[in-house]
């Protein structure tokens, strides 16, 4: 197995060399001069020109290029034009909200969703199973910041139970970082919960219909032994992709969450970076994403030889 | 022995713990959200209105502009002016220290005035009069001029970006052109670099050595006095609604302005107070691009002119009917210049008056490109108006969407509409960058070093310059009549009306000062 993680791990380098050029050259492209931002809306074209200057963007494209290069190849993300910092440090300081409300999402989504599904399965055409369905158009079809208005509304506005915004870090106590993350985490976790739930379902589904679930309930094991040691351990593959998949996008996810609920992650980061056209910042993060990307899959694969040893690297 | 002494430390120990709960307890916080992200520290180095008001937190002024656009001395206790005009001279209050503990200097001044004036464009005016500065004392400075000046006043105590903010000499040493590192001013506020993260929190303590003026606050002048130990501004509470819930629900104080769609519901709120602390306010503006057709013909930007009736345009962006004024005036209404003088084209003109004057301008159907920013919910209805209302005049438009930076680098641009250009934009300016003939960015003919739109007039650049060389305040006015009369002559742009933006805070804050800007000093929590 191990040279099989050599192998993934080294084709992330083509990746993420594709990746940064692309970004690198799509930023160039995109309208917006970053130093007329910067500058103010007061700022002649002087001054702009003077900051642009500064900032080394009145350079031909491939010499700002080759200078990338280098930084990054020296480990080097270089330095925010718009707030003055390493862009390294920028994302340290905003990595950590971010992870935070991803692995409670996560928690929350699979804590939820993988019961779900296996019950609707179990009770397929039943009630439970139509109200799982029901919910899952929901979940797929509500906008994250409907969901996100409602629940502050109803929870911190209304009942008062919980904080309407903000994120306190887990070195402030325990219990604030919980409080502040509950509602987030919901608001981004029913999609998640309404996929995964779907796939579980689907694939437990599946797996009951195969001869050593008859086989099981024939030796007389319980329903829920059936359920859980039979069919939804062979269904875990797929189950295992979804989640994965799911960790992936909700770096996409997390930039609306983060927007309304005031989170300072890195969704927030990327926003404010598109719209100051921060290009080292857009750089970066995309990069960070790019590789969080790659990873998870790399973790997903791996996960296959758990869940069905048949499977060798 | 050992049984007592240890209750003691124990009670000791207790003691201080409850003491400094309570200390911690007592400390009032003032948490509020800003108009903006707050990106660039230096407030010389960017016009950005949110550097602005970093540098109000921590820095202070020589002079300042109060709540009726009267210039007050600050920072500078006197001064004299020799009987030629040319020798000004400026003694300094007592007891003014910067946060690391020196006192201010005359030579703190002399290098944070050279240093504003190469980036501010006021400044620049004045630099081209200032033959030298010195420090004769360290409580004094001195400006020596070439030739009488009739702004260093208003120049020295602009309320608005760039603001000619004091710093310790070696700071202001620094490069205009290079944003400074340290952040230490003698203002009311410290920042607390430390606790300061980007795009998520900015903070700042009270300065516990500031020496506030005896008269009460109005604009930038009077006391300085802060009421509250430390004030958050929670950057990363950027969502409208968000902002107004957490108002409600009292997990921040204060919203610096409020989105026009939130007031009538607030103003519901009995917990909640809008407070339109800003009374100048706002004024929107539609800059024509002089150097691309149709409006490189003056006929036709007079016809442009003619058809903008400001009403229509805030109705449909402002909505609520205090809120907004029409004013005839390029400088901002209710500020000493301000005048209807020459304004006819606009101020008496209607659709019909609009259509005559755009056949008469020879006007050939060539598009005009109109940059439409969606996301500043403060402009973004503005296009729309601007468009429709030149349709009904006749003109051909087209009304490009685009987020605000887009915007602001498209508008540099001087390259045709058809080749990545523009012909037209519409965007708001604080009063006083619009309430005078030196400030006014529309009033600027300098062709090439003009604001945006370049216009090209020298019969304008005459007036700017007499103006700036006017002693005499009769004369000024009669001067700032004709330019906003050449102004509208040559149609240089269309003011489209004004606005106020309340603040909204919890009932229990009270003492917002009243002037042009987001201030923090005498803002008293409950």
């Amino acid at each position: 197995m191990l040279p099989f993680i050599a192998r993934r791990l080294a084709a992330t380098i083509p990746v993420l060399a594709i990746v940064a050029v692309l970004v690198f050259l799509l930023l160039r492209l995109t309208p917006g001069d970053p130093a007329a931002i910067l500058a103010g809306d007061a700022a002649n074209v002087e001054q702009i020109a003077k900051i642009r200057a500064g900032l080394g963007l009145d350079r031909s494209i491939p010499v700002q290029f080759a200078i990338w290069l280098g930084q990054m190849l020296s480990g080097d993300l270089g330095e925010s034009f718009y707030f003055k910092m390493k862009v390294t440090d920028l994302i340290g300081q905003r990595i950590e909200p971010t992870l935070a409300l991803a692995a409670v999402t996560i928690v929350i989504a699979v804590l939820v969703a993988v019961p779900l599904g296996v019950l609707a399965a179990w009770r397929f055409g039943g009630w439970l199973d139509r109200a799982l369905m029901g919910f899952s158009v929901l979940g797929f079809s509500v906008p994250v910041f409907v969901l996100a208005y409602i629940l502050i509304w109803v929870v911190s506005l209304k009942l008062g139970w919980l904080p309407v915004q903000g994120y306190r870090r887990i070195a402030d106590g325990f219990l604030p970082f919980l409080r502040h993350l509950i509602l987030p985490s919901i608001t981004l976790s029913v999609i998640y919960i309404a996929l995964i739930a779907r796939v579980t379902r689907a694939a437990v589904l599946d797996t009951l219909g195969e001869d050593y679930i008859r086989t099981a309930r024939a030796k007389g094991l319980s329903e829920s032994r059936v359920l859980v040691r039979h069919a939804l351990a062979n269904a875990a593959v797929p189950i295992a992709t979804v989640i994965g998949l799911g960790i992936a996008l909700l770096i996409g996810g997390v930039v609306v969450t983060e927007s309304v609920y005031a989170i300072p992650g890195l969704g927030r980061l990327t926003v404010d970076a598109v719209l100051a056209r921060d290009f080292p910042t857009i750089q970066g993060v995309i990069l960070l994403f790019s590789f969080t990307y790659v990873l998870v899959n790399l973790l997903v694969d791996l996960s296959y030889v758990f869940f069905d040893p048949r499977i060798r690297y | 022995m050992l049984g007592i002494g240890f209750a003691a430390r124990f009670a000791a120990l207790l003691l201080a713990l409850l003491a400094s709960a309570t200390a911690l307890a007592q400390d009032k916080v003032l948490r509020t959200v800003p108009h903006s992200n707050l990106a660039v520290l230096d407030p010389i180095w960017t016009t950005a209105y949110m550097s602005r008001n970093h540098g109000y937190m921590i820095y202070d002024t020589l002079f300042g502009t109060d709540e009726k656009s009267q210039i007050k001395p600050q920072m500078v206790d006197s001064w004299t002016e020799s009987p030629d005009h040319r020798l000004w001279t400026f003694k300094l209050r007592k007891g003014l220290e910067f946060h690391d503990g020196k006192p201010v200097t005359g030579e703190d001044v002399v290098a944070s005035i050279s240093r504003w004036s190469k980036r501010d464009s006021m400044g620049q005016v004045l630099a081209t009069f200032i033959e030298r500065m010195d420090a004769p004392a360290p409580d004094t400075f001195r400006m020596f001029l070439r030739e009488p000046c009739g702004f260093v006043l208003e120049a020295l105590g602009k309320p608005s970006a760039n603001v000619p903010f004091i710093m310790p000499k070696r700071i202001a040493d620094t490069d205009a052109f290079k944003q400074i590192e340290e952040h230490i001013g003698s203002g009311p506020y410290v920042f607390k670099r430390d606790e300061f993260k980007p795009g998520a929190i900015a903070v700042y303590t009270r300065n516990p050595k500031y020496v506030p003026r005896k008269e009460p606050p109005s604009g930038t002048t009077g006391s300085k006095q802060v009421y509250v130990d430390r004030v958050e501004w929670i950057l990363a509470l950027r969502d409208a609604q968000t902002q107004v819930i957490a108002l409600q629900k009292g997990e921040i104080d204060m919203i610096e302005r409020v989105p026009f769609e939130q007031i009538v519901p607030l103003r519901a709120d009995k917990t909640i107070e809008l407070v339109k602390k800003d009374p100048t306010g706002f004024q929107y503006i539609g800059r024509f691009n002089h150097l691309h057709p149709p409006f490189n013909n003056v006929k036709v930007r007079r016809a442009a002119i003619a058809a903008f009736d400001q009403e229509a345009f805030l109705k449909a962006q402002i909505g609520v009917k205090d809120l907004y004024r029409t004013c005839p005036s390029m400088y901002t209404c209710g500020t000493t210049y301000a005048t209807p003088v020459g304004s006819e084209i606009q101020s008496k003109s209607n659709m019909r008056k609009a259509q005559a004057l755009l056949k008469e301008s020879g006007y050939d159907g060539t598009t005009v490109v109109i940059l439409k920013p969606t996301d500043i919910a403060t402009i973004n209805k503005l296009p729309d108006v601007g468009a429709q209302l030149l349709r009904q005049a006749g003109f051909k438009v087209d009304v490009q969407a685009m987020d605000w930076q887009t915007m602001v680098g498209r508008r540099t641009k001087k390259d045709p509409p058809d080749k990545g250009g523009w012909n037209l934009f519409f965007t708001a300016f604080v009063a006083p960058d619009m309430w005078n003939p030196i400030a006014n960015f529309g009033l600027n003919g300098a062709c090439e070093k003009a604001w945006q739109g370049w216009p090209c007039d020298a019969r304008l650049e005459e007036l700017r310059s007499q103006f700036a060389h006017s002693t005499d305040e009769a004369a000024k006015r009669k001067i700032a009549e004709q330019l906003q009369a050449r102004g509208f002559e040559i149609g240089t742009h269309a003011p489209v009306g004004e606005y106020v933006a309340p603040a909204a805070v919890r009932k229990g804050v009270r003492g917002l000062v009243t002037g042009p800007g987001d201030f923090y000093w005498g803002i008293r929590k409950d």
